[in-house]
């Protein structure tokens, strides 16, 4: 059976050329960097490579990067690390309605301790308005964060005019760019941003690796305490074969970039509109153009679940992921849609493919020939669709 | 995540369909909540001579609805009543434990079809 991948916001492949270069920090070169023996120091020098590598990408000096063991423990480290350091010059924080869970359960925890938290909502295509960020910064407001992308509907944030407007009133501001790292140029002084998450896994290098960008001159206090590894902000012996993957993945999506985005623009778009023509009652869920990842659909098939379309794609070969109650692991579906003023049971119904780099026009097409079928034979079973039509006709 | 036997009920799930002019019809659950199960009855005398369903709802949700249809046809009401939800999550060889609540209520719409048949012999005897 035809396998496609359509989950690439989930996690990524990593490249085999990152996969073979990390092998050898696991059999040959495995010293522990900290070490002054020659086996250390080839792993020192390889992992500062690394963060080389990474830093170049973002437009930071290597000295601003910190790994971590993913983009959760990064999006943890600068919250909890920032709201500490800054706790004497005020207690107010701002974030948005549809981050991801590391920064949303993050920002709960600070405010259940003595924090006052403010959370900004987002428009019907999921987009915050700089205005609205403007009005909620207080004397006191010590920390902002906003997602750079949104892993689900791909709406891309007004970052760089929210930073310029953090660094007037003098907020720290935080951005998680695990989402648009590789897909969208992210430069953290275009962006104005004083801390930034990234992650491996989603750009072809390995799990259980990230990076916390920290501009120099902010104070952060550590979450990890021990043998004082990453200039004391993340003790831990280094995951080198993990961070020089992810440094190798860096460069690779760096000169990939470009021809990647266009590529993946124009599959976006020739699923997004097949979707559009071949299927009757189907909503695109965030922005069109230029305001959503180049990789990202997502979509809500009314008077049908989630669930049961992923079933029913997976048994056809197609990987995809959704918004549903059943999926999000809680009664309630995706936050971030109903955030967007989606009604639960149009949520409910959400479909979201990402593409990557190995997605051909010929995936997009079995796609389009394979979902109309089973949104057919789960709406002929559906009694919300049946209702519908009768309630239709009866007009 | 899934046992084979709710797999195969979702894919080819039994006695889906209306029943028009039905003598039983009961519904559960609501669209907010993801999950919407509608059984029809046919019932001659004691004896459920067909059952048929619709379901808006996850996989389980799906595979339950056509496992409760399959247990109940030809079967009497009082056979029907001791169906529970538990009985169905069973006879499929189990439910993850989050499918339990929020997607097993097939028993549930059944006897909610079987009180509306009992309602309208209320009202036809007036």
């Amino acid at each position: 059976m035809r396998r496609v991948y359509l989950d690439h916001s989930a996690t990524t492949p990593v490249d085999p050329e990152v996969a073979s270069l990390m092998m050898t920090y696991y059999t040959e070169k495995y010293g522990n960097p900290s070490s002054i023996h020659s086996f250390g120091q080839e792993a020192r020098e390889a992992l500062e490579k690394a963060r080389e590598q990474v830093a170049g990408f973002i437009g930071a000096q290597p000295a601003e990067i910190t790994f971590t063991s993913g983009g959760t423990e990064a999006d943890n480290l600068a919250i909890l690390g920032a709201a500490e350091a800054y706790k004497d010059k005020g207690k107010h924080l701002i974030t948005t309605a549809v981050e991801h869970h590391a920064i949303l359960e993050t920002f709960e925890f600070l405010a259940k301790n003595g924090y006052e938290l403010t959370v900004l909502p987002v428009d019907e295509e999921g987009l915050l308005s700089v205005d609205g960020v403007q009005r909620a910064i207080r004397p006191d407001t010590i920390l902002l964060s906003v997602m750079h992308a949104n892993n689900e509907v791909g709406a891309i944030q007004p970052v760089a005019e929210i930073g310029r407007l953090a660094r007037e009133k003098g907020v720290i501001f935080h951005v998680d760019a695990v989402q648009s790292l590789g897909k969208i140029p992210v430069n953290v002084n275009d962006l104005n941003v004083d801390m930034l998450t990234v992650s491996s896994h989603k750009i072809y290098g390995p799990k259980g690796v990230g990076a916390l960008y920290v501009r120099k001159g902010i104070r952060l206090v550590p979450r990890v305490y021990g043998g004082g590894q990453e200039k004391k902000r993340r003790s831990g012996t280094e995951n080198t074969p993990g961070i020089i993957g992810f440094g190798k993945a860096c460069e690779l999506a760096q000169a990939r970039m470009a021809d990647e985005a266009a590529k993946l623009t124009g599959l976006r778009d020739r699923l997004m509109d097949g979707i559009l023509e071949r299927i009757d009652f189907v909503k695109v869920n965030g922005p069109r153009g230029a305001k959503r990842l180049p990789n990202n659909v997502n979509v809500s098939v009314q008077y049908v679940e989630g669930e049961s379309l992923l079933l029913s794609l997976d048994m056809v070969g197609i990987a995809a992921s959704s918004g549903s109650a059943c999926t999000s692991g809680s009664l309630d579906p995706s936050h971030v849609l109903l955030a967007m003023g989606m009604p639960h049971e149009i949520a409910h119904g959400s479909l979201r493919f990402s593409l990557g780099r190995q997605n051909t026009e010929e995936d997009v097409d079995y796609v389009l020939e394979q979902l109309p079928k089973i949104v057919e034979r789960l709406r002929r079973m559906s009694p919300l669709f049946d209702q519908m039509q009768r309630e239709a006709g009866a007009k | 995540m899934y046992t084979e036997k709710v797999m195969d009920h979702f894919t080819n799930p039994r006695n889906v369909g209306e029943i028009p002019d039905a003598d039983g019809v009961g519904e559960v659950g609501n669209p907010k909540c993801g999950d919407i199960m509608r059984i029809y009855l046919d019932i001659e005398g004691d004896t459920i001579k067909d059952v048929k369903f619709k379901t808006f709802g996850c996989g389980a949700a799906v595979a339950t609805s056509s496992m409760v249809t399959e247990m109940v046809k030809g079967k009497t009401i009082t056979e029907a009543l001791d169906i529970s939800n538990a009985a169905v999550a069973e006879a499929l060889g189990g439910l993850p434990p989050n499918k339990l609540h929020c997607s097993n209520l097939a028993a549930d719409a059944l006897h909610a079809a079987i009180k509306d048949y009992y309602d309208k012999q209320e009202k036809a005897k007036g």
